[in-house]
């Protein structure tokens, strides 16, 4: 075990105010568990679960409700035991209606019977540990939400040699990750290795940012007695050091190509969080039906960390930490930079939920946005050396191509453009609908064989 | 030495008028006379309205191809007349037809849920949650119609709310394509009775939403009688192939969303 300082800076890259005083000193607390959960079926990216339970059914915690909807999907489980009240359609953080079984608890919090666990992972095949993570529906706890299984079944020509657990969470307010290296160190260190162990990877680094010295002392102590290629990796603190290809660039000093994966250079990028769910899926059996976010802002009586069951609405999450002392002008589902704004509190968490962000009015700017004028700011800041003042326009102009050719595609939505832009404009939504514009060609033609 | 130059370029240069004269005779694409004149008697105004690339395209298309002769919106009866005649066939007269967006819910009668401050495009706003209106079927005021518009017809008023200025539209569909939301209806310009809501949705939750929404009360559609107003689920629907001939409609409606208004009028 070693540790590293890493004097890499992200190409571009901002400064924003990091705010994570609020809550980076706060245990995670356990929330009781509210009076109806509401679970979506689109907790990940890929296809959305299908239900699996009817109305006025009876689910013990860790009983399947949603079946995975082919390879690039995951499994839902009830979050506590309980009476299934309804299927509803229900909003999403993303901004989509998408359907979710609503629970109510019986208070009793009982597990399922049929838990597998593997205590003895260490003889167990890859195939056998990637299908229990698979089980038990772990998706990416970032923020992307991509499925787990799908990232630990790389095609055999693609070896992986290089995990990295990604504990910059160089998103501002945001302290889940922070609180969850200094708590759980240990399981964090398990679920890493067993990773290492699906894919064989010999070496294991561990990123931090240089602004949380107690989550890189936790981590140095729990990775002591590891054996092989182990490091922590003590990152500059710069937004966004946290994204996957930079991080990957950062350790390892390759870089990933233009529409690829991190697993074309041989590497991999797993969240804490995700690590440790998967420590819980293969040692106790248990699959995901919780998570910590952070609920934080100045509106709220009491910011902290909380670990609550999947599906609790952001109402509930709110009234936890003390409720709203005064009015809230922007709630965001994530953090300030990436997260996403929402209108309502009935929207529920999901597994990608890593934070609950409520910004006073004082805190939000009304702004209109005006025409580029071409000063490159954004061209400076953007971490995936884009041109986004040129593909907003492309965009704008509805030149999808264009914006194809301007490789809109390699966008990681980081949000750094819009930040840095003088003229306040929609940069990273431009971004979106070219992506999106780009992605629905392809399915067309995909479909057209 | 200058005479031999002059001589050989002089040559060359008849040599080579020869040859294209001999071209221009022999190698010439015999094109039909007609496809230009109906290229000519075409409005020009290149809206695509009719399906085709272009007023040249559907002119060609319309000698060599045997199109539809009836498919220029903003030419109306009068350009399909002199086609007729240059083609040699009937004139199938059709009513000139214009956009007309139905939907009522302007700021004072239809709420937002939340504040949109992203790009000002329906598809983009439409894409955030289904749109920033309460209503999920109605107008979003940002104008995706109004700038696909050829001739400027759609005005977007304060109220944020498109309307079609009848008189200056021409009839091209482009809006109509254009709309995320599909609220805009070619209508026939002699008709007066419009249902000005799109909402599918049930009573009870149109009525939380737009102030002048359809309920779905089933009561224009009794009166109608002859079917010239549908029930489409929630949704009463005009269908403009039949007469509607009782405007006790408009007065009966609870909804408030059967509204009559002239589609002649030049309103610019």
């Amino acid at each position: 075990m070693k540790t590293l300082r890493s004097s890499f800076k992200v190409p571009g890259g901002v400064h924003p105010d990091y705010r994570k005083q609020a809550t980076r000193d706060k245990p995670v607390q356990v929330m009781p568990l509210p009076a109806l959960l509401r679970v979506s079926m689109a907790q990940h990216m890929g296809a959305p679960a299908v239900p699996t339970v009817k109305k006025g059914a009876v689910v013990a915690r860790g009983e399947v409700i949603g079946k995975a909807a082919g390879f690039i999907s995951a499994a839902v489980h009830a979050p506590t035991s309980g009476t299934v009240k309804g299927i509803v359609d229900a909003p999403t953080a993303g901004g989509a209606v998408a359907p979710a079984v609503e629970i109510e608890p019986d208070g009793r919090d009982r597990w399922t019977d049929s838990l597998k666990a593997r205590p003895d992972w260490r003889n167990a095949e890859a195939g056998e540990l990637v299908a229990m993570a698979a089980a038990a529906g772990i998706a990416g706890m970032g923020g992307a939400g991509f499925p787990t299984h799908v990232k630990l079944s790389p095609p055999p020509d693609k070896p992986i040699d290089t995990l990295i657990v990604n504990g910059a969470e160089c998103e501002p307010c945001l302290t889940a990750d922070h609180r969850l290296m200094i708590e759980h160190a240990d399981a964090i260190r398990e679920g890493a290795c067993i990773i290492r162990h699906i894919l064989g990877a010999r070496t294991l680094r561990v990123a931090v940012e240089d602004n949380k010295p107690e989550a890189v002392a936790a981590m140095e102590k729990a990775l002591g007695g590891v054996e092989g290629d182990v490091a922590v990796v003590v990152l500059k603190t710069e937004y966004p050091q946290g994204a996957e290809k930079q991080q990957i660039y950062a350790i390892t000093g390759r870089e990933v190509p233009s529409g690829g994966l991190p697993m074309d250079v041989g590497a991999l990028v797993e969240n804490v969080g995700t690590c440790m769910a998967i420590r819980d899926a293969v040692v106790d059996g248990r699959p995901l039906t919780e998570r910590v976010t952070t609920v934080t802002g100045t509106p709220l009586a009491r910011p902290g960390n909380v670990l609550a069951r999947l599906g609790t609405s952001y109402a509930d999450l709110a009234g936890f930490c003390g409720g709203l002392m005064s009015p809230a002008a922007k709630v965001i589902s994530g953090g300030p930079m990436m997260g996403l704004a929402q209108h309502s509190l009935d929207v529920t968490t999901s597994k990608t939920t890593s934070g609950l962000l409520f910004l006073s009015p004082d805190e939000v700017e009304a702004f209109t946005s005006l025409p580029c004028i071409s000063c490159g700011r954004c061209v400076e800041a953007c971490p995936a050396y884009l041109m986004p003042c040129e593909i907003s326009r492309m965009v704008e102009a509805e030149d999808w191509e264009a914006a194809g050719w301007y490789d809109v595609m390699d966008c990681i939505e980081c949000g750094c453009c819009a930040f840095e832009c003088p003229a306040r404009r929609p940069l990273v939504q431009h971004m979106r609908q070219g992506k999106a514009w780009i992605m629905a060609k392809r399915r067309e033609q995909r479909e057209k064989g | 030495m200058i005479l031999t130059t002059a001589t050989a370029i002089g040559l060359m240069g008849l040599a080579c008028g020869g040859a294209l004269a001999l071209a221009a005779r022999f190698l010439s694409v015999r094109e039909d006379p007609r496809v230009e004149r109906a290229a000519e008697l075409l409005p020009g105004a290149n809206c695509g309205g009719c399906g085709y690339a272009g007023c040249a395209d559907y002119a060609k298309a319309i000698v060599l191809e045997g199109a539809a002769i009836n498919l220029c919106a903003p030419g109306g009866g009068e350009v399909i007349g002199k086609i007729a005649q240059l083609m040699g066939v009937e004139a199938a007269a059709a009513e000139r037809k214009v956009a007309l967006v139905l939907c009522g819910g302007d700021s004072g009668n239809a709420p937002r849920r939340f504040a949109y401050n992203g790009v000002a495009d329906c598809r983009a706003a439409h894409a955030v949650d289904g749109g920033d209106k309460q209503c999920r079927y109605g107008c979003l005021g940002y104008g995706s119609c109004a700038r696909v518009c050829p001739v400027g017809a759609i005005e977007i008023t304060a109220g944020g709310l498109a309307v079609v200025h009848p008189g200056v539209c021409i009839g091209c569909g482009a809006c109509v394509k254009a709309c995320p939301r599909s609220l805009i209806r070619m209508v026939p310009v002699s008709r007066t009775i419009h249902v000005l809501c799109s909402s599918r949705d049930k009573g009870p939750i149109v009525k939380q939403a737009c102030k002048v929404g359809c309920i779905g009360c089933t009561l224009c559609a009794k009166l109608a009688d002859n079917g010239a107003i549908a029930m489409d689920g929630f949704l009463a629907v005009v269908d403009y192939d039949k007469e509607l001939t009782n405007e006790a409609v408009v007065e009966k409606c609870p909804g408030k969303c059967i509204v009559q208004r002239s589609m002649e009028g030049a309103t610019a």
